[in-house]
């Protein structure tokens, strides 16, 4: 059944769906359940056709509830596993991406954001789920959300997601948009040797000792099913032996509290972020995915015309990298921050920007931002 | 160098995977950046479909076309809604044929392959977008003749390579008679 390379070491014209795929199979995934939706339609056209080739299985599943669903047994059985969708299935994913944080299942969620609420504009592009990304589920949790800006990233970062998701066993989005992923563009895929793979920690205690939650370093190591250990897990509050515990204030503290922390007193070591021309800049333009890619042409052409502007661009979406804005607004005059949506990242960055005026760039629709509309924006608060 | 081209007609012509071949022959089998961008609405056939590519020397920062140096055009539909967006200076590519009436626009070439009639010539008038692509590396000389060969050859499907490779060669020579008035 396998046989097929798992990385098409090389250089490709790839759209960034695909780009994603191939991301996902050479990160190790080896589980897919979807189902299709535009524009995320293209990663589970193309997984299905090579899932099989190198030994791995895809599933259509009859909606996304189940989907998801699939995935986080499929990550329990051992297995790498991911699934890909938009807006509206999404939606229907929270309940079991909450799942997923509580049982600490590793996998990746994949939300092409198309334009919403409801089916809103299947086909056009929108950065209108960032928000659901960290709130969508109920409770307190943490995720990781990742925005790719080209389709290298789309590829990068997927494996990104995959190695995140299984050093912290946490559920890890790739929040990506319509354009980054229909776009195509030249990716080069690196030799199987230099791509760095990240594999969930296992127990090193006898299988009669294990305690499936007992934390070392807040991730707990995991065992998976069929291995040889007791294991019990649930989305009910529970110990460290995986027993539920519904009526234990302690417990609840204890264990909520530590899935915040495992992902809150790592977020230094989690979040990247671009950062260019910020050095002495007095205008900053924070924009992620494919806003980014015009945010950059319109600093480029503010620096052109003598305006201090520079780009800092969040990969890593959450945890917020509040850190970096706070420090590039303390030289800053504003943080101008456009998004494809009416409001939402920008919130974030008012908090972290402590004064430092922010303004906001909404807009919806066909169209992201053109640079020469930031580089206006730019021009106006540059004077 | 940013040399900005729209394809534009309706779902169905081939528009998007012209886009994508043209961009692949620069990037891949030209050495330059290029990049292709889309976009449609839900029906798979019918509606209005455009897609867009950017070649440049240098890394690509805004993938999207803003004002085309080129204009592909193959819908009455897409050369109302774009004809005018073309840069002064620029060249539209039109299928005359699908495109009954024209406007006067200054400052602008306008080429007219009938590649819609010259495809169902070929027998095949799913390849007009191929004819199309012909003329299009015939007039504007953007990308290589043979790097876009070997992109079709790559991106068309299984079988279909010689009828494709025949219907850019008709296009092509149509384009060169053209140019060269």
């Amino acid at each position: 059944m396998a046989g097929e390379k798992t990385v098409l070491t090389g250089v490709h014209f790839m759209s960034g769906d695909i780009a994603c795929a191939e991301g996902a199979i050479a990160a190790g995934c080896r589980f897919f359940a979807g189902y299709p939706i535009t524009p995320a339609t293209e990663i589970a056209e193309h997984i299905a056709v090579r899932m099989p080739k190198v030994g791995g299985i895809y599933i259509q599943m009859e909606d996304e509830i189940a989907s998801i669903a699939a995935v986080i047994g499929a990550s329990y059985a051992g297995l790498k596993a991911m699934t890909a969708t938009s807006g509206p299935g999404f939606s229907l994913m929270q309940e079991n991406i909450g799942l997923a944080a509580m049982t600490e299942a590793p996998c990746v969620i994949v939300d092409v954001m198309r334009g919403g609420p409801s089916t809103g504009q299947p086909t056009l592009p929108g950065q209108q789920d960032v928000m659901q990304a960290k709130w969508g589920s109920h409770g307190d949790y943490e995720i990781i959300a990742l925005a790719p800006s080209s389709v290298q990233e789309m590829f990068d970062l997927t494996i990104n997601a995959f190695n995140l998701a299984e050093a912290y066993r946490v559920p890890t989005l790739v929040m990506a948009d319509e354009v980054v992923a229909h776009m195509w563009e030249r990716v080069t895929i690196p030799s199987a040797e230099e791509i760095k793979i990240v594999n969930r920690k296992k127990p090193s205690t006898p299988s009669d000792k294990y305690m499936p939650f007992m934390p070392d370093d807040l991730v707990p190591p995991m065992a998976c099913f069929g291995e040889g250990f007791r294991f019990h897990a649930t989305g009910l509050t529970h110990d460290e032996y995986g027993y539920p515990r519904t009526q234990s204030s302690e417990t609840q503290m204890k264990l909520v509290q530590r899935l915040c922390d495992k992902i809150r007193k790592n977020a230094d070591k989690i979040i990247r972020v671009e950062e260019q021309m910020l050095d002495d800049a007095e205008i900053v333009v924070f924009a992620y995915g494919i806003v980014a890619r015009a945010a950059l042409s319109s600093v480029r052409k503010a620096r052109q015309q003598g305006i201090k502007a520079g780009l800092l661009r969040p990969i890593t979406l959450w945890p917020f990298p509040e850190k970096h804005v706070a420090k590039a607004a303390e030289k800053a005059k504003a943080i101008i921050v456009p998004e494809m949506n009416c409001g939402q990242m920008v919130r974030e960055v008012e908090r972290a920007a402590k004064g430092t005026p922010v303004f906001h760039m909404p807009k919806l629709g066909e169209e992201p931002h053109t640079p020469m509309e930031i580089l206006e924006f730019i021009r106006r608060y540059g004077r | 160098m940013r040399v900005e081209i729209r394809f534009a007609g309706f779902g169905g012509q081939g528009i998007i995977k012209s886009g994508i071949m043209v961009a692949a022959a620069a990037c891949i089998y030209g050495g330059k950046h290029a990049v292709q961008t889309q976009s449609y609405g839900p029906e798979s056939r019918g509606g209005a479909c455009r897609s867009e590519v950017v070649i440049a020397d240098d890394e690509i920062d805004f993938p999207k076309v803003t004002e085309p140096d080129i204009l592909v055009v193959m819908s009455q539909h897409a050369y109302n809604e774009y004809a005018e967006t073309v840069k002064k200076e620029g060249t539209i590519i039109l299928d005359p044929d699908m495109i009954p009436n024209e406007k006067e626009i200054e400052g602008v070439k306008v080429f007219r392959v009938p590649a819609t009639k010259m495809a169902e010539e070929l027998g095949r008038r799913i390849v007009a977008n191929v004819v199309m692509l012909g003329a299009f590396t015939a007039i504007t000389g953007i990308v290589d003749k043979e790097a876009l060969k070997k992109s079709i050859k790559a991106n068309v499907p299984k079988g279909t390579e010689e009828l494709n490779l025949k219907a850019f060669e008709i296009g092509y020579e149509f384009g060169r008679k053209v140019v060269e008035g």
